[in-house]
């Protein structure tokens, strides 16, 4: 079944997104047995798994390590409920002037940030998210409502509201659906379908090859008569426009943008989501952002009653023992499971998920394509530098 | 009439005259060699023609055009393809990949935004690089990764690269290092066959005597910097001070 991962024509492109469209529009089915189809966490998981795609447009394809991408989604939230407060509580513009503004915002950190390599271009992409941070905090309060954060109110312009609007409840509201429960989910799943449609494009295009030669071999490019920077850059606000859109996203149901989204911890989590499901890899990142959401909604609710009753089997000593250990990884701790789960990955998988569930794969069809040792793309891990 | 003038090139690293007054004349449709010891100097004169080095002064013009200060990926856009003496190539990516990078850079320029393409679609560039992997003996390796070839074949994928270009231009460092003596042969007859087919102008620095004298039409010899000879190949030979410079006249 994994097999059609590996091709890359035409036919089993559109196989992949018939599969992904029917997986990701009946989510509220079957995650049910996992106690994942909350409307809230579902919209959750196409939202970081918007930001983890785009993630791997960068650092997947040109193997640009950005620490830094925080910025982005935050750029695209204070966007969003901007337009909410100017213009209306209609999603589609605050999309737009998103993805926008972070495009912009992309290209100016992505042309300073793109004149180093490596470690010191993951630096410097943490050092202006960071200012960013800051600056929303301070100078910009005007803008970004500092500590507080930039929320919409009744008393806001919203000019293309009608005037019935004014007493409604202030989420985001699509022609007259509002932007909660389901139609709040189902508004992020069908995005999140549309922009993995561009980036499966993306991978299969000329463009996409260029950007795999930048990761592979700079200097080759270069006496190859291609240029290497507009490339990067070209990666990088792509990108960028993904976090934005999720950021903006991550606004529909609360009107709500705060400096904490731009957070270095916030950078930090995508690059785990993208090198958990496996960068380079097309449906990786977004596996690995699931994963991940999923087992922060569930580590973090358990608190000592539920470890109570999860270790009741054991006689009297142990239990307490058993639940002070486990207290450590759930709850608050819950980024201790998360580092572990990391590690282990990293060490063991260094393809990610995906790399796993193709060894599976391999290994249950056994070998029916003799040939198939050392074939293109799938076979070799990708290498994170 | 020449298409490559080198003249007056100096270079030095700290105190070490890398290239010292090098003067060079390639002629259009000739195939070029430079010989001379390790370390004469012979990589970092081509690193100079193709932007990776900047002469500390002379000049150096291709086609009537100055390539000083000119940046690499301009100067194979205007014709220059190299193959270098340790391989540089897309490692990570399959053969037929890393001969379609510059067959496509060679159609559509240094930089093209075109993420609603497919490469599938390309079926030009795929059978041109296709054949170009035929020429060096690479066909069947297509879906290979390259990091996995050997050194010797590295060199022909490497090769086939830079055809797939058509350069005008075609600078050779070492193209049989590495290579088992079959390979030397086969990529010699292909060399040639060029050559002659196309008339494709080389330059080809070989330290295997029998790949010079199979192919130049002229050759320079170089040592610690400086041009010693430069003369028809059949002249070479006998000449008592390359022999002196050079090998002491042990390979010839
Ligand atoms: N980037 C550099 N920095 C410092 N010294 C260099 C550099 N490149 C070359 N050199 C030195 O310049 C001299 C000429 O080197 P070059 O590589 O051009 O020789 P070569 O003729 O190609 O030799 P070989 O046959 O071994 O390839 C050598 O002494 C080398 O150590
Ligand atoms: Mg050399």
């Amino acid at each position: 079944m994994m097999n059609f991962l590996d091709k890359d024509n035409l036919q089993s492109d559109i196989v992949l997104i018939v599969i992904f469209t029917i997986a990701i529009l009946t989510m509220p089915i079957w995650l049910q047995p996992f106690g994942a189809a909350y409307p809230d966490l579902m919209q959750k998981f196409a939202i970081f798994g918007i930001f983890a795609t785009g993630f791997n447009i960068l650092f997947g394809l040109t193997g640009y390590l950005s620490f830094g991408h925080a910025a982005f989604l935050g750029v695209g939230s204070y966007t969003a409920v901007w337009s909410f407060k100017l213009l209306g509580m209609n999603p589609l513009p605050a999309l737009v002037l998103a993805v926008i503004a972070a495009g912009i915002f992309a290209l100016a950190i992505g042309y300073l940030s793109l004149r180093r390599t490596g470690i010191y271009f993951s630096i410097l992409t943490l050092a202006f998210a960071q200012m960013s941070y800051n600056l929303a905090y301070s100078v910009l309060t005007p803008i970004t409502n500092g500590e507080t954060g930039l929320r919409v109110l009744r008393s806001d312009p919203r000019i293309f509201d009608g005037n019935g609007s004014e007493t409604g409840p202030l989420v985001a509201n699509l022609f007259g659906i509002e932007m909660t429960g389901l139609s709040g989910f189902y508004f992020c799943a069908v995005v999140l379908i549309l922009v993995s449609w561009f980036a499966i494009m993306i991978f299969r295009s000329p463009f996409g090859l260029m950007l795999k030669a930048v990761k592979t071999n700079q200097n080759r490019m270069g006496y190859t008569g291609l240029n290497t920077r507009p490339y990067a850059l070209a990666a990088f606000i792509i990108s960028g426009m993904y976090a934005g859109l999720a950021g903006a996203l991550m606004c529909i149901t609360d009107p709500l943008a705060g400096a904490e989204r731009m957070q270095w911890t916030a950078s930090g989590e995508v690059v785990l989501m993208t090198i958990l499901g496996g960068a380079g890899t097309l449906m990786g990142p977004m596996l690995g952002a699931g994963l991940i959401k999923y087992f922060e909604n569930i580590f973090s609710s358990f608190n000592e009653s539920t470890l109570e009753s999860v270790f009741h089997f054991l006689p009297e000593g142990m239990r307490e023992a058993a639940i002070s250990v486990a207290g450590l990884f759930v709850g608050e701790g819950w980024h201790l499971t998360l580092g572990l789960m990391f590690m282990i990955v990293v060490i063991f998988l260094p393809g990610g998920i995906i790399e796993g569930l193709r060894r599976l794969a391999k290994a249950v069809f056994g070998r029916k394509r003799a040939d198939d040792t050392p074939q293109r793309g799938g076979d070799t891990a990708p290498t994170g530098h | 009439m020449s298409l490559l003038e080198v003249n007056d090139v100096n270079k030095a690293f700290g105190g070490l005259k890398a290239l010292n007054h090098i003067n060079l004349s390639v002629k259009e449709g000739s195939v070029h060699a430079i010989i001379g010891p390790n370390g004469a100097g012979k990589s970092t004169l081509l690193n100079c023609l193709i932007g990776r080095l900047i002469p500390d002064s002379g000049t150096v013009t291709f086609g009537g055009r100055s390539l000083i200060g000119v940046r690499p990926y301009e100067i194979n856009q205007i014709g220059v393809s190299r193959v270098f003496q340790t391989p540089e190539i897309f490692g990570e990516l399959s053969l037929i990949d890393n001969v379609m990078i510059p067959s496509l850079a060679h159609r559509d320029g240094t930089f093209k935004l075109n993420p609603w393409h497919r490469m599938d679609g390309e079926a030009e560039i795929r059978d041109h690089a296709m054949s170009n992997l035929a020429d060096v003996g690479l066909a069947e390796k297509s879906e290979i990764i390259a990091d996995s070839l050997s050194r010797g074949d590295k060199r022909r994928l490497e090769l086939a690269m830079c055809l797939s270009q058509d350069p005008k231009l075609l600078l050779l460092d070492e193209p049989t290092a590495g290579m088992a003596r079959h390979d030397t042969n086969r990529t010699i007859d292909l060399l040639k066959e060029i050559s002659e087919r196309r008339g494709q102008t080389m330059v080809v620095i070989e330290h295997d005597m029998h790949v010079v004298f199979s192919l130049a039409h002229y050759v320079t010899v170089m040592a610690q910097g400086g041009v010693i000879v430069e003369d028809r190949p059949e002249n070479i030979k006998g000449n008592p001070k390359v022999q002196e410079a050079y090998l002491g006249g042990a390979h010839l």
